[in-house]
């Protein structure tokens, strides 16, 4: 009876122990992400160097592959299995989706600890809280609504900056094409004709148009004559790209403008990455300008979603980790090396290229113009399937003879179906 | 003693006895689960809401309506009708011709035989990718005709939204005829020779002994040949997504890169059920009355 005792004394006693342990045990937490190559990897390799001098431990859950289908794939398994990571590379109205499933942890405490309210601009805030309460954190702003273009062959034809109105691009366009050089460089890829559709919708139609077509999928705009409109200018640039682009990759277009095969491209700041990565300078070998709008900005904002965690330690580390991110020091290392700009203000830009420069003062611009929008081609507007049935349309008219008018009654039909 | 020697024997001899069914077991219980376990679920979930996650929700029908009025799912089918009949047929003819070719008693046969049937050994995303730059006009074929001075060929294909699902048969076809061949070659090689000889004495020339005599003596051959070249058709995947990546747009779609896209990439596990279960319908479609009529011939022979 005594011996029964003595062990059950030590057992309580070790348990307490275990406890007390993981009481003051570090912070830890996994974080899932895909971002496994290039200044993505350094990108990453920096939230963890700072995360663990703060005293937690970093546990790497990278999967590569698809674009982030299949980290996708992990994350429902773990959900479902009930042992999701702490925090996952995560962005746009995905992060809704997982929050309408009672998945993520809310951040409402660390949020009010750090101000977020007053640094984080509010559409981005949109977009990472659910029902008020933030559930994840965002990294960086991508502007999506960019022109690429190569000041020698822009002189030859005796321009020298891109266009500000789409009337303007197609002049130019035409000029370039009579003179023998490719115009516009692009890759002929589901999301690289819809990153194109979109800027056009911004710039013919207006943030405000933009809002009713591609956010709240209003049928009287995405049936109306400034639709067909977008749809025209589509097959006219459709008419401006090479012969060989269907399925090219986008920093192979990158790599026509920087090389002088193609004069202008299309495509969000990653593409600067491509630029600075060769050793040219913004400005003098290639220019960055917004594609043709009335202040609009169209951003992509990549972001990491705190998911429910048991354990004092998981919970410690999730907090901490959203503290860093969204902390000054971690955007802007973060930033530089992945070409974006941070998503928060009171960041320093001194460090940051004259494009980067641009972006946010374009961005503070927009904000007060009412033209900062979410980006529909990078699943920042819409949900997957609402985004994917106006991709389809998207992508099947720009590859085909389809008339405008038949896009148009196409999109409706195909928005209609996927919203039901 | 005795009793337990023979209990001992009795033991011996229904292991002996079960051994096959023994070995058997884990594999069978494995596939019985995972194979047609899976399906099942699949099944529930094409009638099921699922979006993101998989939801144990009823909704009937209505993915499948869904889905049947999706353009993109229509293009996806017409596709792979037009692959499949193409890429069977193809791959019969040529692998047909090789084999009567190669059993002409030629020699370097085993040198040839090798050559042809190479191709099956890469992985289909190889294919893809080595065709991808062979297609491409500005890359491949067409740039090398122009370098070589006929500058008015023209081979767009990969890149016209028409005519790039014919570039996918034309890699697959490359892939899998000496497969086929293989298959003819065997059951030529498997004809009574005595009938052969007979035919001779009697007078027929090569062509006819060939289509009178031996081919339909090979016809099983076809039918498996048929249901092998069938399912790699209908499950095709990576060779396009290597090849024209469903490109232009989606208009070499096929319905295993439609199922990809709805369900790990839209978060439509329900539409991509539902296509999944049509893929199977398919395969059963073909499937079935060959083993019916295997199975009803084995009885006749027996």
């Amino acid at each position: 009876m005594y011996l029964r005792k003595t062990i059950l004394a030590t057992g309580v006693a070790f348990s307490a122990l275990a406890t007390a342990s993981f009481a003051h045990a570090e912070p830890t937490a996994e974080v899932l992400h895909w971002w496994t190559s290039g200044g993505e990897a350094k990108a990453v390799a920096s939230l963890k160097e700072d995360f663990e001098a703060n005293g937690g431990t970093w546990v790497d859950s990278p999967v590569a592959g698809g674009a982030g289908d299949a980290a996708m794939t992990v994350l429902r398994s773990r959900v479902l299995s009930g042992d999701a990571p702490a925090a996952v590379q995560l962005k746009g109205p995905a992060i809704q989706e997982w929050a309408e499933e009672g998945a993520l942890a809310d951040l409402n405490d660390v949020a009010a600890a750090e101000g977020w309210d007053d640094v984080i601009p509010a559409a981005i805030q949109d977009v990472m809280k659910y029902e008020g309460d933030y559930v994840a954190v965002p990294v960086n702003v991508h502007r999506v609504d960019w022109i690429w273009a190569n000041p020698a062959l822009l002189a030859k034809v005796g321009a020298d900056s891109a266009p500000t109105t789409w009337d303007e691009f197609n002049a130019l366009a035409d000029k370039l094409q009579a003179a023998g050089i490719t115009p516009v460089a692009h890759g002929g890829q589901p999301w690289q004709d819809a990153t194109v559709f979109e800027t056009v919708v911004l710039g013919l139609g207006g943030p405000e148009f933009f809002q009713k077509a591609l956010i709240d999928l209003d049928e009287d705009a995405l049936k109306s004559d400034t639709m067909k409109a977008v749809f025209d200018q589509m097959r006219k640039i459709r008419g401006y790209v090479d012969a060989d682009f269907p399925g090219r990759d986008w920093n192979l277009a990158t790599a026509m403008v920087m090389n002088g095969e193609a004069a202008m491209q299309i495509m969000g700041d990653w593409a600067k990455g491509e630029f600075l990565a060769a050793g040219k300078v913004p400005g003098k070998d290639f220019i960055c300008a917004a594609t043709p709008s009335e202040h609009g900005y169209l951003f992509n904002v990549d972001s990491f979603a705190m998911f429910n965690v048991s354990g004092d330690d998981k919970v410690a580390g999730q907090k901490l980790l959203a503290e860093l991110i969204v902390g000054e020091k971690f955007q802007e290392t973060f930033n530089l090396l992945k070409g974006s700009i941070p998503a928060r203000s009171g960041v320093s830009l001194d460090k940051f290229d004259d494009c980067a420069k641009k972006s946010e003062a374009d961005l503070e611009a927009a904000q007060e113009a009412g033209g900062f929008l979410p980006s529909m081609a990078h699943g920042m507007a819409l949900r997957g399937h609402l985004a994917g049935a106006i991709v389809d349309v998207v992508t099947a008219h720009f590859n085909s003879d389809m008339s405008s008018d038949e896009a148009v009654s196409r999109l409706v039909e195909a928005v209609e179906l996927a919203k039901d | 003693m005795g009793a337990s020697q023979s209990t001992e024997s009795n033991l011996t001899a229904s292991i002996q006895r079960h051994l096959s069914k023994i070995v058997v077991a884990p594999s069978f219980a494995a596939s019985l689960f995972f194979v047609y376990g899976f399906i099942l679920w699949t099944g529930y979930m094409a009638f099921s809401k699922s979006r993101m996650l998989p939801s144990w929700d009823w909704a009937g029908l209505r993915q499948y309506e869904r889905l049947w009025q999706m353009e993109r799912w229509h293009v996806a089918i017409e596709n792979l009708l037009v692959f499949g009949g193409l890429f069977i047929v193809t791959c019969l003819i040529i692998g047909c011709l090789l084999a009567v070719l190669l059993d002409q008693r030629i020699r370097a046969e085993g040198a040839l035989r090798t050559i042809f049937l190479y191709p099956m050994a890469l992985s289909f995303i190889v294919t893809g990718t080595v065709w991808k730059w062979l297609l491409n006009p500005g890359l491949g074929l067409e740039s090398m005709m122009h370098d070589l001075g006929w500058t008015s060929f023209k081979f767009d294909w990969l890149v016209n939204s028409d005519m790039a699902i014919y570039t996918v048969v034309i890699a697959a076809v490359w892939q899998a005829s000496g497969f086929v061949m293989a298959m003819f070659l065997a059951a030529l090689r498997g004809v009574d020779q005595d009938i052969i000889r007979a035919a001779y004495m009697d007078g027929a020339s090569l062509p006819r002994i060939y289509f009178g005599i031996i081919i339909p003596s090979i016809r099983p051959v076809f039918l498996s040949a048929i249901v092998v070249l069938a399912h790699l058709a209908v499950k095709s995947f990576d060779l396009v997504i290597a090849l024209t990546g469903g490109g232009p747009g989606y208009s070499s779609d096929l319905p295993a890169t439609f199922m990809y896209t709805m369900a790990f990439q839209r978060n439509q596990l329900g539409v991509g059920a539902a296509s999944a279960m049509m893929m199977l319908a398919t395969v059963m479609a073909i499937i079935v009355p060959y083993l019916y009529s295997e199975l009803r011939g084995g009885k006749k022979n027996g």
